[in-house]
């Protein structure tokens, strides 16, 4: 089927699949990688994105219900070349160790703030369960906090 | 091993470099490593110290540094980067010897083709400290053959040169790296100069920001996962999900019809399929139908009446004095400990993108042993290793389980088969089904105590499934060579020197399943066990923890660089025995491939739930090129460590391994993660060792004794269960 969708900012329309998994469709016909894969059951969070400015798993969402959407994936999170509050803090704190869950996290914690622009460690502890084999929870929680703060000063 | 032996070990007695021009990019300087260090004195050495040795390529000279026309410098790294920082570590020490901002260096991973090539692996936490003296040889060698050729070119000496970031000067004029290296045809090769001082460094032992930084926040396709060529199709590959399956024949009719399907491809071993995307590929192979033989129904009570002390082959590891004797006699205190099978889980799964050719391959690939990786494919396709061009990528985690990378050949097969590139990779359920598991582990610890509280004798036993043995990284002849399994005991050592009696035991176990190098191999298991039992034994004699440690611990430099961590950690942490506002403090200690660490946790009990506060770590990992790096990895190894001995757990059922998604697979998440993290780093040693490993040692333990200063209950098996 033809399904047609903003991404990051432009619209696309692709020939694909109805079930296909819109990470793939993101991954491999629109060639944005920084979207990752890490489990395809919803389970990870690897590869979130979002879709109207919620948090989305991709690899469990079939690309038809995408139709008409507003789309941001990891390269479209800041503006033009301008990193997210998200992204600065995270490079504040030095997060990353070997990065393949990294963009997943950013997402899930920029989709957050919009909701909770000031979020306590309970909210984070609710809101941020993906997974981090390399375990860099204890930075990231800190650059969640940071992010918070940039945002707002940035308001 | 002697010291001097370590010298020669590490040291190259003559060097060769190669100059030549590489098409449009500037210069490529390399050195032949000549002297590949016999597997024998290696392992052996590896064996003993868990020491870093460097095993390059000494057929052809590899290249290392590359100069481009705008000035900056290429590192091509026979290392890889897998989240431990390294090319981070890397470019410090580069630059400081080079001369050179940070910025302007670059580092990539080498591709086989350059002759970089690391004989060993990434692992064992070794990289920094096994190319701590040849890579910074290999700069400073590059600097002075830049400076005898400025000073030609601008007319002047040698000695009357500045140099500042890739800028040399002299006689009123200056000229950049890349402007020199563009036009010598032939350089002088000089000797060897002196290696900078401590005091000169720049960037050695700052907190450098990861040069792979801004690539990893704004996600760069920088991982085997994103690999791609022109023209590429998808594979996939039909993976047993029972233990002990080996491929019969398969059933392929319904599969070739299928949408997309450009091939199914049947090999003596395994069966694929090529489409023309990942979707396609994956529902095509959900229709071939394949015959598997096994052994057996496996289920997990036939495991663990396999892992046993007093079952399978005994081994003694150390002795000092006559333990057995005193051990026989009356007052012994005993007590065994079990860890369950482990899984990798990192979260890029396995898988590459090869392109076989007529008479050349090119495989795209996440893996930590490059040279095996290459042979491997080499061999199954009948090419020479130099028709095999293996592009290794960055890792999303290693772990050890990259150092198993047979599925580099099945991609090349299938790529063969089509003529065309090819991707493939593993599904979660694949992954956690064909992992190449932490084996599981019996410990049994026995101690007798004099009147003074003091342990007179103790024995360790440790019964465990494989790590080394078996493993493509190690030759064959290693099981002979040592006798017991080096990653299997690693950590299993008792490391209170004053105890007049003791020994160490590996019983080895064949397991049905792989098992194989899991971050810090045995170290978990067998420190898990020991400072337990440690406790147990300060408790029984009515000392302090801390104390009871220090009082044992031997009077040389690595006695004395452990009794600095405890004090450190006790200290930082303000150590006290006992319940205090609900939560206790719980104290291990470890020595790992020379580095040594101590944690202090602060843990209270929820009704069943464990929950970990605080964690103060002390490390000694000698010098800290990077001390944000260090801390970074202390981070991780904790929490990692915490997810292993609180949560995760393997279990095998009806003949296969189970779960086979992270959930079930509990790993630790944000909300169990502590929520301080304080990292004391000492640097009582002048080179780098061992970071990324040791901090997992002490943590199981830690953990266990503090939990048992809220309950009463002791634990002994992880994970770790109220
Ligand atoms: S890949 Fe989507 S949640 Fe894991
Ligand atoms: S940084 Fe490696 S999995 Fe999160």
């Amino acid at each position: 089927m033809q399904v047609s969708f903003n991404i990051n900012g432009t619209p696309q329309r692709v020939e694909v699949e109805e079930h296909t998994p819109l990470l793939w469709v993101i991954r491999d016909i629109l060639d944005l990688k920084g979207t990752k894969f890490g489990c395809g059951k919803a389970a990870c969070g690897a590869c979130t994105i979002h879709v109207d400015g919620e948090a989305v798993r991709s690899c469990s969402f079939p690309v038809q219900f995408a139709e008409g959407k507003n789309i941001t994936t990891i390269e479209g999170l800041g503006t033009g070349d301008a990193l997210h509050p998200v992204q600065q803090a995270w490079i504040e704190e030095v997060v990353p160790q070997c990065g393949y869950c990294q963009p997943g996290f950013m997402m899930a914690t920029a989709a957050m703030l919009e909701k909770i622009p000031n979020p306590t460690d309970e909210d984070i502890d609710n809101n941020i369960v993906n997974v981090c084999r390399c375990a860099t929870y204890y930075r990231m929680r800190k650059a969640i906090h940071r992010a918070a703060e940039i945002k707002s000063a940035n308001l | 091993m002697s010291q001097s032996e370590t010298k020669e070990k590490k040291g190259f007695s003559r060097r060769k470099f190669l100059v030549r021009s590489a098409v449009g990019v500037g210069v490529l300087f390399g050195a032949g490593y000549l002297s590949r260090p016999l597997w024998r004195r290696s392992l052996a050495g590896f064996a003993n110290s868990v020491d870093a040795f460097y095993s390059g390529d000494t057929e052809t000279p590899p290249l290392w540094f590359e100069i481009l026309a705008d000035n900056t410098i290429t590192l091509l790294s026979p290392k890889v980067e897998m989240g431990q920082g390294t090319f981070t570590s890397l470019a410090q020490m580069a630059a400081d010897e080079l001369e050179v901002d940070i910025n302007q260096l670059k580092v990539v991973h080498a591709p086989t083709s350059s002759g970089n090539i690391d004989g060993f692996s990434t692992g064992g936490s070794t990289s920094v400290a096994s190319l701590w003296v040849p890579l910074r040889e290999l700069a400073a060698t590059m600097r002075e053959m830049l400076k005898n050729e400025a000073a030609k070119m601008l007319g002047t000496e040698v000695s009357a040169l500045t140099l500042q970031n890739g800028v040399i000067s002299g006689n009123g004029k200056s000229l950049t790296y890349g402007e020199i290296a563009k036009d010598v045809e032939s350089w002088e090769i000089p000797d060897v100069p002196p290696l900078k001082d401590r005091s000169a460094y720049k960037y050695i032992g700052q907190p450098v920001p990861r040069v792979d930084l801004r690539d990893k926040v704004i996600g760069a396709p920088i991982f085997g996962m994103d690999a791609q060529m022109p023209d590429m199709l998808y594979g996939s590959v039909v993976r047993p999900h029972l233990i002990g399956a080996t491929f019969v024949s398969a059933d392929t009719s319904a599969a070739e019809n299928m949408p997309g399907v450009v091939k199914v491809v049947v090999e003596e071993d395994f069966v694929g399929v090529v489409a023309e995307s990942y979707q396609q590929a994956e529902n095509a192979k959900q229709a071939i139908k394949v015959t598997w033989e096994t052994e057996k129904n496996w289920q997990l009570a036939d495991i663990e009446a396999m892992v046993e002390v007093g079952k399978g082959d005994p081994v003694t590891i150390q002795k000092a004095g006559s333990p057995g004797s005193i051990l026989s006699e009356a007052d012994v205190i005993t007590a065994e400990y079990r860890s369950p099978i482990g899984a990798h889980a990192q979260i890029e799964p396995n898988g590459a993108v090869a392109f076989v050719d007529s008479d050349r391959a090119t495989v795209m690939i996440s893996t930590q042993v490059v040279s095996i990786t290459r042979k491997e494919v080499a061999d199954r396709l009948g090419l020479d290793v130099e028709q095999v061009d293996i592009r290794p990528t960055y890792l999303g985690g290693g772990f050890g389980r990259r150092l198993h990378t047979p599925n580099a050949v099945q991609v090349a097969l299938l790529s063969r088969a089509v003529g065309k590139p090819v991707k493939c990779f593993f599904n979660r359920k694949e992954e956690f089904q064909n992992d190449t598991f932490r084996p599981p582990t019996h410990n049994v610890l026995k101690a007798r105590m004099d009147e003074n509280g003091l342990i007179q004798a103790m024995e360790h036993n440790i019964s465990s499934g494989d790590v080394m043995f078996g493993s493509a990284l190690i030759p064959g002849i290693a099981g002979t060579l040592l006798g017991a399994d080096v990653g299997a005991w690693r950590g299993g050592m008792i490391q209170y020197g004053k105890i007049p009696n003791y020994q160490a035991i590996s019983w080895r176990v064949k397991l049905p399943f792989a098992t194989s190098w899991w971050r810090s191999l045995g170290l978990l298991a067998n420190t898990f066990a020991i400072e337990s039992f440690m406790d147990e034994l300060a408790i029984k004699a009515g000392k302090d923890p801390v104390q009871f440690r220090l009082d044992q611990i031997q009077d040389d430099e690595a006695g004395h660089r452990l009794r600095e961590v405890i004090r450190a950690a006790a200290d930082k942490a303000g150590w006290r025995d006992g319940v205090h506002n609900g939560r206790a403090m719980g104290f291990a200690a470890s020595t790992d491939a020379n580095t040594p660490c101590a944690h202090v946790v602060e843990v209270s009990v929820e009704g069943d739930q464990i929950k970990v506060h605080k964690v103060t770590c002390a490390i000694d990992p000698g010098l800290a090129v990077n001390p944000d790096q260090v801390r970074a990895q202390c981070e991780g190894s904790i929490i990692m460590g915490q997810s292993a001995v609180l949560y995760e757990k393997m279990t095998v059922e009806d003949g296969e391994l189970r779960p086979v998604i992270y959930g079930p697979y509990r790993m630790a998440l944000m909300r169990d993660a502590p929520k301080e993290i304080d990292v004391v780093i000492l640097e009582n040693a002048d080179a780098p060792g061992a970071v990324g490993e040791p901090p997992m040692g002490p943590i199981g333990a830690a953990i266990a004794n503090a939990v048992f200063r809220l309950t009463n209950k002791r634990l002994r098996e992880m994970p770790l269960t109220l």
